[in-house]
């Protein structure tokens, strides 16, 4: 992974870009101590690291702007931070860039129940996006597997998707309006609690540009009344193709389960040893879960059945109480958890058309058994976004870059039949030399475009999204 | 101008030094009358990939949109967010076309609970205004590889670039619909209740009040539908319940605004703050300005029949609460599209130069 040669005459001025800061902001604002940036050298991506000139953690979008408009003047790059949880590396710094994290900006600005509406702080988690109004029966739909850690602002740099989109959509269908700032400083407002932009659709450009066109530090977000239940269905399948070519005949069936995973023997097994879920031992597993009345949820369950019995399943686990639910969902959602404990992995997230999944499955296997890299998946099959995790050891010599080879050929494989890099976690670092995998100069160009027009220095999060030499001669200037 | 292909419209863009009117059936015509040759986009018709079992469809942007509502209907599929038919409400004829949907973000009913256009289009392919062709999203649903132009696009009236390709997502039909119907209720009234229904978690797919007449629609699975309606039923307060083709023929007249079609005036659109559905009205009232509404989306979609003058009312009312659109009327020197804020006006415009730097797409139009 190669990232631009650090600007020297940024590092050598680090002193005075540092006592400038410290007149903008309260003392414990900024940190440069180089033990006290070390946490910030890299995020959910710790394959790479880098420890940044400086960090600063502002309390106001005003001292937002503040921080924007001296960097700007200085010519230092800044790095939007969330929570830092990515796993595209889209908060990793470089050593000349300044660290904006947001973590101290929590709090909930307003709730509206009758409006449907909650607008917070982008610091804010996730999980206590729903936590603040599920009291009172409402939820924040997207929830990233890392919810209970990663900020709404990175929700919105990388439009997080989540178990349950395949029903609610992703961020960027549950985002309504944010407060915006420039990296020349300006606070801009883009949309509302209404519904849709009166003129262009900037909102929908901004959700997803991850982190290069501002920092996001307020938003309006959907909120949605919570169902009145919901109920998973666990089914064992004889081999992956089957259960992929279920997950086909689910959506095609017209049924809208809220959630689709999909897990494979390698990922079953090793959340059996890490947590007990007790889980078949077959081949592969699909939870599906529907939402509704206990009368709804039968409907749908029995149709789902009926479907799934045309593909040989070997175990059907439907869930009787609340328990026995949080049991099935239990091993899911401990499955990149458990592959952590088997040693490294890399973890992938293309998409590719439902249709293909029996297909890529397969050769998805073929590679892992061509390589001799074992590859486990675990992913959400309704919507097509696969996640291959491919087992490594980091310590053992060239063993990551081979892990980043198959990587990159199972992304390939996900374009070549129709479908892109990835689903949810973004491209960042970590996808950014592939982009010409699915964009010709053109379509890369037409981004780079808009990016020109919001951040004309290249400042803002620099180095990430488009290949290097793509943006080389922008990120000169 | 009718180019055949994407190659000869990028063509005739790159050798372009006058203006552009883009136009795909000409079903809308909103704005005022723009200089340039009117460029169709019909040639640039068919459906290029439909596959029920991904729920994705990829089709040139002139196809007609009743060719692929028909052949989604083959699969028993439809687009999910329910495009209105406008013809009637604006005295229009022509064909719409799945293009023009996508530029227009034209959205019905079905938008409280699936979304609107913008939300289902997937992928798109355009030639700029330097003539090159650009591809952005692709067909599948969960995509966030680059920037999403997508949205961008969606809405944008032509003004950044005409659209060659575009891609949604569909959704098969439920097997059952249902309708409560609510008579005889005050606006007031009207629209709190279908709050009240859009709070619940009953999963409403439709919300509007024209005509004195309230509706609430559920869609899905037979029994479902059935409990749902029951609920919502003891909710709301023993309203009637319409089903099937009754149902869908209700949620038909909301969806293409029949309550206000055939009359004179100027026709305004707006999307405010639910709560807010009632302000711009009254301010219409208070001012002494004859007026006509009809709301859906629970009150946040509002539409406005305004026979003489009141623009700058309209507009003064709207503000901080959401934003209104001059769908029909020629009002002199009142912007058809919202007025942005100088520094949103200013990214608009730094994007359209960047991605039409000779103007030739629409000009004047969208501010």
């Amino acid at each position: 992974m190669q990232m631009p040669e650090p600007d020297a005459r940024v590092i050598a001025r680090k002193a005075e870009i540092v006592a400038g800061l410290r007149r903008l902001l309260p003392a414990d604002a900024v940190i440069d101590d180089p033990a006290e940036t070390r946490v910030y050298e890299c995020d959910g991506l710790t394959a790479y690291r880098c420890p940044p000139l400086a960090a600063v953690l502002p309390r106001t979008t005003e001292e937002v702007a503040a921080v924007l408009r001296f960097c700007q003047g200085a010519g230092v790059p800044v790095v939007p931070r969330g929570s830092g949880t990515s796993l595209a590396g889209g908060a990793m710094p470089t050593a000349d860039a300044l660290i904006l994290g947001l973590a101290r900006m929590n709090a909930v600005l307003e709730t509206d129940y009758e409006n449907r509406f909650i607008r917070v702080q982008t610091g804010r988690t996730n999980l206590s996006v729903t936590g603040a109004v599920e009291a009172d029966g409402f939820f924040y739909a997207p929830d990233p597997s890392s919810q209970l850690a990663c900020a709404i602002a990175g929700n919105i740099g990388m439009n997080s998707g989540g178990a349950h989109c395949l029903k609610y959509g992703v961020t960027t269908n549950n985002l309504l309006g944010v407060t915006l700032v420039t990296m020349a400083g300006e606070v801009v407002t883009i949309g509302g609690p209404w519904s849709d932009a009166g003129g262009l659709d900037l909102l929908g450009v901004i959700c997803g540009s991850e982190g290069q066109l501002g920092v996001v530090t307020e938003a309006w977000l959907r909120i949605l009344p919570k169902p009145e239940g919901a109920r998973p269905v666990l089914m064992g399948f004889g081999s992956s193709e089957d259960a992929g070519a279920c997950v086909a005949a689910i959506i095609k069936s017209g049924i809208l389960p809220v959630a689709i995973e999909f897990m494979d023997r390698p990922c079953i097994r090793a959340t059996e040893d890490f947590c007990k879920a007790g889980y078949p031992d077959c081949e592969a597993l699909l939870i599906v879960e529907v939402e509704g009345s206990p009368a709804e949820i039968d409907e749908q369950l029995v149709r789902i059945k009926d479907i799934a019995a045309a593909h040989e399943p070997v175990a059907i686990r439907e869930a009787a109480d609340e328990d026995e639910a949080k049991r099935i969902w239990l091993g899911r959602k401990s499955a990149f958890g458990a592959m952590g404990q088997m040693g490294d992995y890399m973890c992938l997230d293309g998409t590719i058309p439902v249709s293909e999944l029996p297909r890529v499955l397969n050769r998805i296997g073929e590679m892992s058994r061509e390589t001799g890299l074992m590859v486990a998946n675990v992913f959400h099959a309704g919507d097509g976004n696969m996640h291959p995790l491919i087992l490594f050891d980091a310590n053992r010599p060239g063993d990551l870059e081979r892990v980043e080879e198959l990587g990159a050929d199972i992304l390939k494989l996900c374009v070549e039949v129709g479908g892109c890099l990835t689903g949810e976690h973004g491209v960042g670092i970590e996808k950014r030399d592939l982009m010409p995998v699915q964009f010709g100069p053109a379509d890369l160009e037409a981004q780079m475009r808009v990016k020109d027009v919001f951040d004309p220095r290249w400042l803002m999060n620099p180095a990430k999204v488009f290949p290097l030499e793509a943006s080389a001669g922008r990120r000169a200037g | 101008m009718r180019p055949a292909d994407e190659m000869e419209l990028a063509e005739a863009v790159r050798g372009a030094a006058a203006p552009f009117v883009i136009r795909g059936g000409g079903t809308r015509g909103i704005g005022r009358p723009a200089p340039g040759e009117v460029l169709e986009t019909g040639g640039l018709s068919g459906v290029e990939l439909y596959e029920p079992g991904a729920l994705t469809l990829v089709a040139r942007a002139g196809t007609p949109l009743a060719e692929v509502q028909a052949v989604l209907a083959g699969e028993r599929q439809r687009l999910c967010f329910e495009p209105p038919d406008l013809r009637g409400l604006l005295g229009r004829t022509g064909e719409a076309t799945l293009g023009g949907v996508a530029a227009a973000n034209a959205s019905g009913p079905r938008r409280v609970q699936s979304g609107a256009a913008r939300d289902s289009l997937i992928g798109v392919r355009f030639v700029d205004g330097t003539g090159a062709v650009v591809k952005n999203g692709g067909r599948v649903m969960k995509n966030v590889t680059g920037y999403d132009l997508v949205k961008l696009m969606a809405g944008s009236h032509g003004t950044l670039g005409v659209l060659t390709e575009v891609a949604f997502r569909v959704q098969a039909i439920p097997e059952a619909e249902a309708t409560l119907v609510g008579e005889g209720l005050g606006a007031e009234a009207a629209l709190a209740a279908l709050r009240r229904a859009l709070g619940s978690p009953f999963d409403v797919s439709g919300a509007a009040f024209a005509g004195g007449r309230a509706l609430v629609r559920v869609e899905g699975m037979a029994g479902s539908v059935a409990y749902r309606a029951g609920q919502l039923r003891a909710l709301l307060g023993g309203w009637a319940i319409a089903e099937g083709a009754a149902s869908a023929a209700l949620w038909q007249a909301v969806r293409d605004v029949t309550a206000l079609a055939g009359r004179q005036g100027a026709l305004w659109r707006l999307s405010v703050v639910p709560t807010e559905a009632m302000t711009v009205p009254r301010a219409l009232e208070t001012a002494g300005i004859g007026h006509e509404a009809a709301w859906d989306w629970g009150g946040g979609l509002l539409w406005l029949l305004v026979p003489e003058g009141g623009a700058d009312v309209v507009r003064a009312a709207v503000k901080g609460i959401g934003h209104a659109t001059l769908v029909r009327g020629d009002l002199p020197g009142v912007p058809v599209f919202p007025p942005e804020p100088p520094e949103v006006a200013a990214l608009t415009a730094g994007l359209r130069a960047k991605f039409d730097p000779k103007a030739l797409f629409n000009r004047g139009l969208m501010g």
